[in-house]
């Protein structure tokens, strides 16, 4: 049984245009699967339906069901909020594009990361103070101690998108969505965010949904990739398929502006 | 000049700025210094008239008396209790009944926060006087009327803003980030959006106790406020009115007080914004 199973997913915006046609696709346990495609092709909202947490006034028919270990398996769409509430955390969670708007900048950054540790584990006082500095040492932030007593404000972007990253692990969630978390980054620190991001859903066996415009970013962290536009899947496969044989003109594209861009770069180096 | 002079180091950012905040503390603690004081000691008793009419200062009497032989400063320490009490009452019931609606309307779909915005806008429009008038008819002038009626103005005006700043919070990706990892609404209004709307309000209600002060001096002197035995700076106003040429104490000494109130109070509020936000506080 899969973990995550999206059948015949559509969201309509309250005017009425199909922002998300028919999308099906499902995330076994452990597997990492890319959603690709360019802005406004709904890969975010994609994400915002699984978690249920769409804008008010959008519709969304379709499925999406969440079967994480030791919870029941349930239907996300149409679900009341106090249910989905006990869900997200434990089974999916998200890391979102730009870090500094998702922490809040009037509470320190060691409280939010303990938020989850103490709802979901029920961590009090000392131990939790404890399991706070180990979640920040384990998204790799040296000197956590003073990374906890910041306010976001007052630490870099990239220390900012690992503190989301901790956050979103000290939930242990069963599937991790990642919605472009490296887009708001610079590059050279693009690299250390995902390959950090790689190790800890490895060591974790999470199951991960990462979501990005950048074939070059998602080839090394998933194994599939389902390529978006316009609101539906224009091709899906191994990553591998992908690169070498891509089939449709759009997926042609993104190969070629990659590998251009791998190009330029490479004829840099030398 | 010899180089070694040593240049005067700037006083740090922070502690310049709460400077408005000293000057306002001290300001309005004055007037509550003499509102405290007056609750336990008055030079006389608040209708003594043995002074005679008019008496000018000094000689018994540190600013003389009205023109019914009462001393000035006793009146003036029970105008500052009847100032700050209908100020902070008038305030508190505002900011309760305002942040309430606020964040009702905040939260509420589409067409009931139309209806809670267009009723605040009416109530906006609405001048306080207005609605002190008619409950000053319906239930007889009190200092519970005062309180009520401009409590009812201001919490239209925290509403209104208190609307905004939680719509904006509500939008914001850390709400979602949270809403993600499983935390329930009570929470994140407790955690998120109260902290984040507070800054904003708590500048804002400090306002609202300078527009409330004034309010009730306009009242009094309009004889809406509170009824006679209760000294208001606003009735010994409009009391000094007619003598106002012979014994211009009578009306300096309560004006005096009521700018330096509202004076102090706004320079709290203007402190108070540098203090009250984080981001504010430390980035520069």
């Amino acid at each position: 049984m899969s973990l995550l199973t999206v059948n015949g997913l559509s969201v309509h915006s309250p005017d009425g245009r199909a922002l998300v046609r028919d999308l099906s696709f499902s995330i076994g346990p452990g597997e990492r699967l890319g959603l690709i495609g360019e802005s406004g092709s709904g890969k975010s909202l994609t994400a915002l339906a699984i978690m249920g947490l769409l804008p008010a006034g959008m519709t969304v028919s379709g499925s999406v069901v969440l079967d994480a270990p030791g919870m029941p398996a349930t239907e996300v769409v149409g679900a009341p909020s106090r249910r989905l509430d006990r869900l997200r955390g434990r089974a999916a969670t998200t890391v979102f594009q730009e870090p500094l708007t998702a922490l809040d900048p009037l509470m320190r950054v060691g409280r939010q990361v303990a938020e989850p540790l103490r709802r979901w584990r029920g961590l009090r006082g000392a131990a939790l103070r404890e399991a706070t500095l180990s979640a920040l040492t384990e998204v790799r932030l040296s000197d956590p101690e003073r990374i906890a007593r910041a306010y976001p404000h007052e630490i870099s972007g990239g220390q900012r998108q690992r503190v989301a990253i901790a956050m979103a692990l000290a939930c242990e969630p069963a599937l991790l969505i990642a919605d472009e978390p490296t887009t708001a980054l610079d590059v050279s620190v693009q690299a250390d965010v995902l390959s950090l991001l790689a190790n800890l859903i490895a060591a974790r066996g999470m199951s991960l949904l990462f979501i990005t415009h950048d074939l070059a970013v998602v080839a090394g962290v998933t194994d599939r990739v389902l390529v978006m536009r316009d609101g539906t899947a224009v091709e899906s496969g191994t990553v591998l398929d992908i690169v070498t044989a891509p089939r449709e003109p759009y997926t042609r594209d993104l190969v070629d502006s990659a590998r251009t861009f791998d190009e330029a770069l490479n004829r840099r180096k030398p | 000049m010899s180089a070694s002079v040593s240049v005067p180091v700037r006083a740090p950012a922070r502690r310049r700025r709460s400077v408005t905040l000293t000057v306002g503390c001290v300001l309005a603690g004055l007037i509550v210094a003499l509102a405290i004081v007056s609750l336990f000691w008055l030079p006389y008793p608040p209708s003594d008239v043995s002074g005679g009419r008019l008496a000018g200062p000094g000689g018994g009497h540190l600013l003389g008396t009205d023109k019914l032989g009462r001393d000035l400063f006793t009146q003036l320490m029970i105008g500052s209790r009847i100032a700050l009490a209908v100020g902070s009452g008038a305030v508190a019931l505002g900011g309760i009944l305002g942040v309430a609606a606020g964040l009702a309307a905040g939260f509420a779909t589409r067409w009931l926060d139309d209806a809670i915005a267009a009723a605040l806008d009416i109530l906006i429009a609405f001048p306080v006087l207005l609605v002190a008038m008619l409950l000053v008819a319906a239930r007889g002038a009190s200092l519970a009327s005062a309180i009520v009626a401009i409590g009812l103005g201001s919490s239209a005006v925290v509403a209104r803003l208190t609307r905004v700043l939680v719509k904006r919070i509500l939008s914001q990706d850390f709400v979602t980030a949270a809403r993600t990892s499983g935390t329930s609404w009570p929470r994140i209004v407790l955690e998120h959006v109260l902290p984040n709307v507070w800054p904003t309000l708590v500048v804002n209600l400090a306002l609202q106790l300078g527009v409330a002060v004034l309010a009730e001096a306009s009242l009094s002197y309009l004889g809406l406020g509170a009824p006679p035995p209760n000294e208001s700076w606003g009735r010994m106003l409009q009391e000094a009115q007619a003598t106002v040429l012979t014994a211009p104490l009578g009306a300096i000494a309560p004006g005096v007080l009521l700018i330096l109130l509202v004076i102090g109070v706004n320079l709290i509020a203007d402190g108070l914004r540098d203090v009250a936000d984080p981001t504010r506080r430390r980035s520069r």
